[in-house]
């Protein structure tokens, strides 16, 4: 919502300056965004005289000027016809930036004389078009004065965020209503003086709910020329172009009061105007140029030709006004909001009318609103307006809100005396009956509750006056403020960059290959940016693998990346750790020589500790070979706990995964997935008395052959198995494989149980039993 | 007799000095004390002599026996202490030679702020809460007093998703499929929340009051130039008790800011604004200070935006099942990553979800950099 300070002044009677204004403004609630200075850019340029105007020696079509811009005379030389001794115009020094040409004036000779500036032309200073002359002044205008300050260019332009809540703001009146309760002034009287009206008014008439009213009039006989300068002037500070005096009079008032309207070339009109619902495929060519095809339920206003406006959002191009138009028809009408709302949504349609409708206009303005238009289209186009024809009322039910005075201080911590929010509420319109029963202005749709009077009162006494009041602590012991879950992601978070790898935070979608790449999206965003971010990813490895392979790009040598968010199921978003370890492990050295990559163990280890770090127990775990398709399908896998949770997946990825990520060499990850975690038991403090054994623990190698396809795990699993009292773990340290022969070497630590020593006949039967364990799973005791 | 013992010493303590290295030096030990060795044969020689003779002579053969002996040892030692030495010399390495720097993980500053925010709300009683990010349109929206024509939906860009897989029903606290107070039977419409106050809605429905909360997350908007990022992190708060007031709001940003900040002299400035979810609503900004011409917060020399914050609507109460005339409360929130923008002094949002490693080298945090109120948030 723009606006000038001295519109503003129009119906707030006041001293302030712009910035006491624009302070005020952001204190009570209207949120200041720019403050304009239109005069800004021609603060340089003064009133000038030219004293004599002689041709140039050296060119037809040049003059060289005598100007006085107020200390002395200055050698010009200028292109205009027009310039002549004795006119005033507008006069640009050296070093003055000319706005319509872009340039910096500086002394310099043209045509072998010297011109030290330039006298200018309406599109020179961008105030115009006409270039085909310099500005000609009125006798009167003072030499040497500032040119923006003698032509008025000194009416600063406000921008302020208007938000949905206060459709009275879309007005300029509103604001000072605003800016009076404030203390900033005196709201003037606006007198709506009706003229009579002279024969019947159109034929009109409303079928739709969604239009409760539709007020119309016509001014026949009216001359369609230009609105006025000060009209003119005020519309183009405010980025409005002006076109004619009836289009013109309508975003005047529409500004100005917060009051759309609508004005139809009623030679145009064929029939009575009625507002109704739409036809299904009904369009209407409106005035921005576009055709729009209608919603189901969208209100028109059509002729019998058909619809004519889209209501309350765009007028049609075929019936508006134009210059040529003699007999007009004014629409003042009502709207509902929801209905406004829901029709430039689906049309994706903005207007300065909608903006307002939507928000709410004052259903007790019709008839002002009306008259007040008629009056200045009289007054500037002349004419014989109609009386006017009101088909349907507007709703007159306003909010009525229970008040009690003392919520302000309950609700809003400010103890304001219940005299002082009688005052406030009244000069915002508002009625206060002696019980505390307030009831709205038509202009406050957004009242509804006592809490809003509570804002209101708080807004204009300023809620910076609230006095900060200490939250009281909680009684009692405090406890963990964050969940279990929580503390496992920070956990995790800590020990995975502990562990060198970097935190990513990627995008969470993804695109759809990528995405069924790693199991398919269960969701798609149905309006996205672009397709490279529709699915909602299925897990964190494409934004990371992305990341690595960019990170590539760039010539770095190697990617560790981790990332903890959530992927996207059908049923639940799940809490996961992602890591890509790409490139190169260990850079080329003195010590090691070439350099390393990562390989699937790699992977592997990382996801160990991280589930370690996680709180999983790891001792357990089975490797399952069902990592999925975007894996290398030997070198990857799941680790479970018992058949069916998994907790991770962990490997090399398929050679075509990293050909879609566009990586190169090899890469691995891994992903952990936090909510298959089985949660901590206990939280008591107190632990177990520590207990140490008695005796040291006795280490036994046993080297088997094993058949093809007998996997380490359940080698050791077999084995640890063996004698589950004496074997207290069992750790493969040695594998080989020689004639097609396979080899594996594990070490078999054995507590003994209690303050004594194994004997011989103990240990070799444990050593017994763990070859025989072994030779179940076909594996032999090397020779 | 006595001359003889003392000759023989000085021969023998001669001879071990001049021993060069360790097999001479062994040589003399063999020849004084080996199993023929002088002093062996003399001490053997004590058996044959009589007690008088024994009395007068065994000290002195002992002696003789030991000052050759420590004389022995304590030339070996004098050898080995100096053949070390020469190898050691011999070993010497050029420790200039570069090691494999060990890699430096990183720490992203939004999950570092993220941390810093539940340590100060910690502090303040405020639990740390969380809810979908694939949210009902009821949950996003309509409970939070923003129906469907509303204009205020305008403003929030909003990402519409639709399942691909049928949902199943039910589904666990914290799932999508956890409608909450949705009342129809139609799958509720799905959005990317744009915000993360509807985890205001079901701290509300899933518990009891009084609540305080804090909620941390990603949000989405479909909006992407230099300062806007079609997702991005919000940190939503929530108070809700028994005679909370607009005061108790003011003091909770102050001291939340103060300490987030780190300074005393951050000045915060109340403006009245429109949520539709808080009334009163009110936006936050935050004074400050021009420091060799950029901004420093702290002080009043300017003022930047900072958050959106107000008293819980009371149809949101009601919407949540609660009476609106005994709990009020007061709800906030602010960008994270615009917290952390601030505070540590980045420039660019775009960068903070590019993962590129020159980035998170430059802003990101040591992984023991654990921020804590003893030991500091950021020291």
């Amino acid at each position: 919502m723009k606006f000038t300070l001295s519109w503003l002044k129009d119906h707030l009677e006041t001293d302030a300056d712009a910035a006491t204004v624009a302070d005020a403004l952001t204190r009570g609630g209207l949120e200041v965004e720019e403050v304009r200075d239109p005069g800004a850019p021609l603060r340089p340029f003064r009133v000038a005289r030219v004293l004599t105007a002689e041709r140039h020696p050296q060119a037809d079509k040049l003059q060289v000027l005598s100007v006085d811009a107020g200390d002395g005379p200055m050698q010009v030389v200028c292109g205009a016809p027009n310039a002549r001794a004795g006119m005033l115009g507008v006069f640009g020094p050296p070093g003055a930036y000319v706005p319509g040409s872009g340039i910096t004036l500086k002394v310099a000779a043209i045509r072998g004389v010297e011109s030290r500036g330039m006298m200018c032309s309406t599109r020179e200073l961008e105030l115009g078009e006409d270039h085909d002359g310099i500005i000609e002044l009125p006798a009167d205008a003072p030499v040497g004065a500032s040119y923006p300050d003698y032509a008025g260019l000194t009416d600063p332009v406000f921008d302020v965020n208007v938000l949905p809540n206060r459709p009275d703001c879309m007005g300029v009146r509103g604001i000072a209503r605003d800016l009076a309760a404030m203390g900033l002034g005196t709201l003037r009287l606006f007198h709506v003086e009706h003229l009579v009206g002279q024969g019947a008014g159109p034929v009109v008439a409303t079928e739709t709910p969604a239009c409760p009213a539709f007020y119309a009039r016509t001014v026949s006989g009216v001359r369609n020329g230009d609105a006025p300068e000060w009209m003119r002037r005020r519309l183009a500070a405010i980025g409005q172009k002006p076109i004619s005096a009836l289009v013109d009079v309508t975003n005047y008032v529409s500004v100005d009061l917060g009051r759309p309207l609508h004005v139809y070339d009623a030679g145009k009109l064929r029939g009575p105007l009625m507002a109704r619902e739409a036809r299904e495929g009904e369009e209407v060519a409106a005035l921005n140029g576009r055709t729009y095809t209608l919603p189901a339920g969208a209100t028109v206003i059509a002729d019998e030709a058909g619809a004519q406006d889209i209501a309350g959002i765009m007028g049609g191009e075929a019936t508006g006004a134009t210059p040529a138009t003699t007999d007009v028809l004014i629409e003042c009408a009502y709207f509902e909001r929801e209905a406004i709302a829901r029709t430039g949504q689906a049309l994706n349609l903005t207007s300065d009318a909608r903006q307002r409708f939507e928000r709410g206009v004052d259903p007790g303005f019709l008839d002002d609103g009306i008259e007040h238009a008629t009056r200045l289209i009289f007054d500037i186009c002349g004419g014989r307006p109609s009386e006017v024809t009101r088909a349907g009322a507007p709703p007159t039910a306003r909010a009525t809100v229970a008040y009690d005075p003392a919520l302000c201080a309950r609700l809003g911590g400010l103890d304001v005396h219940p005299d002082r929010q009688r005052v406030i509420l009244a000069s915002l319109g508002f009625t206060v009956s002696d019980d505390w029963t307030v009831t709205a202005p038509g202009w406050r749709p957004d009242i509804d509750g006592p809490a809003d009077l509570v804002e209101e009162v708080i807004r204009i006494e300023g809620v910076d006056r609230v006095p900060p009041v200490e939250l009281p602590r909680a009684p009692g012991v405090a406890k963990p403020t964050a969940s279990p879950a929580q503390r496992v992601e920070r956990r995790l978070r800590r020990a995975a960059a502990a562990r060198g790898l970097d935190e990513a935070i990627t995008w969470s979608f993804v695109s759809g290959p990528q995405a069924d790449a790693f199991g398919g999206a269960a969701w798609v965003v149905a309006n996205p940016i672009s397709e490279e971010l529709r699915a909602m990813r299925p897990s964190l490895l494409p934004g990371l693998l992305a990341a690595a392979s960019r990170a590539q790009k760039r010539g770095e040598a190697g990617s560790r990346l981790f990332e903890i968010g959530r992927r996207y199921g059908a049923d639940a978003e799940r809490p996961t750790l992602g890591l890509v370890l790409a490139g190169e492990a260990h850079a080329r050295g003195w010590r090691n020589g070439r350099a390393t990559g990562f390989d699937a163990f790699d992977a592997k280890s990382e996801a160990l500790a991280l589930l370690v770090a996680a709180g999983a127990p790891v001792d357990n775990l089975q490797v399952f070979a069902d990592a999925g398709p975007a894996w290398h399908p030997g070198r990857s896998g799941t680790l479970r706990l018992g058949p069916k949770t998994v907790l991770a997946a962990f490997g090399a990825l398929h050679p075509l995964t990293l050909k879609a990520f566009d990586l190169e060499g090899e890469a691995v990850a891994a992903e952990l997935y936090l909510d298959a975690i089985p949660a901590r038991k206990g939280t008591a403090t107190q632990r177990v008395p520590y207990a140490p054994t008695a005796l040291q623990p006795v280490r036994r190698d046993f080297a088997f052959t094993v058949p093809a396809g007998l996997t380490a795990d359940a080698l050791v699993r077999a084995v640890k198995g063996a004698d589950k009292a004496a074997i207290r773990s069992a750790r493969l340290f040695d594998l080989f494989e020689r004639d097609g022969v396979r080899s594996m070497a594990v070490e078999v630590v054995l507590q003994p149980p209690g303050e004594r020593s194994f004997t011989e006949e103990e240990l070799k039967a444990v050593s017994d039993r763990v070859v025989a364990a072994a030779a179940k799973q076909g594996a032999t005791l090397r020779g | 007799m006595t001359q003889d013992l003392e000759t023989m010493r000085d021969h023998m303590l001669v001879a071990v000095e001049a021993a060069a290295g360790l097999d001479a030096l062994d040589a003399v030990r063999v020849d004084a004390l080996g199993k023929q060795g002088r002093i062996t044969q003399l001490l053997k020689s004590l058996g044959r002599m009589s007690p008088d003779e024994r009395q007068s002579e065994g000290p002195r053969i002992h002696g003789l026996r030991e000052a050759v002996a420590g004389a022995i040892a304590a030339r070996k030692e004098a050898l080995e202490a100096a053949l070390l030495d020469v190898r050691l010399r011999s070993e010497t390495l050029d420790l200039t030679l570069p090691v494999d720097p060990a890699p430096e993980g990183r720490v992203h500053p939004v999950s570092q702020v993220m941390d810093e925010l539940a340590e100060i709300f910690a502090d303040l009683g405020f639990a740390v809460a969380s809810g979908p990010e694939i949210e009902d349109d009821w949950h996003n929206f309509t409970a939070l007093n923003i129906p469907e024509t509303h204009p205020a939906r305008a403003m929030h860009d909003t990402f519409y998703v639709e399942g691909i897989v049928a949902r199943a029903a039910g589904g666990e606290p914290g799932s999508p499929s956890d409608g909450g107070g949705s009342a129809t039977d139609a799958p509720p419409r799905m959005v990317l929340r744009t915000h993360t106050s509807p985890v205001q809605i079901r701290a509300m429905t899933q518990g009891k009051p009084p609540f305080r909360v804090i909620a941390p997350g990603r949000v989405y908007r479909s909006d992407w130039d230099a300062t806007h990022t079609p997702m991005f992190h919000q940190v939503e708060g929530l108070v809700i008790d028994r005679g909370i007031t607009l005061g108790h709001l003011k003091w909770t940003l102050e001291t939340f800011l103060k300490a987030f900040f780190e300074r005393d002299d951050i000045v915060l400035r109340l403006r009245p604004s429109y949520f539709p979810f808080t009334e009163p609503s009110a936006e936050v900004d935050v004074g400050y200070s021009l420091v060799d011409g950029r901004r420093r917060l702290g002080g009043q020399e300017g003022w930047m935006e900072l958050l959106g914050s107000g008293m819980v609507h009371p149809r949101v109460i009601e919407n949540c099942g609660l009476d609106p005339a005994e709990w009020q409360g007061f709800a906030f929130g602010v960008g994270v990553d615009r917290l952390a923008m601030l505070k540590y002094g980045m420039d660019d949002l775009r960068p903070f979800f590019e993962a590129d490693g020159r980035w998170s080298r430059h802003y990101g945090f040591s992984a023991l950099d654990l921020p804590t109120l003893s030991g500091g948030l950021s020291a």
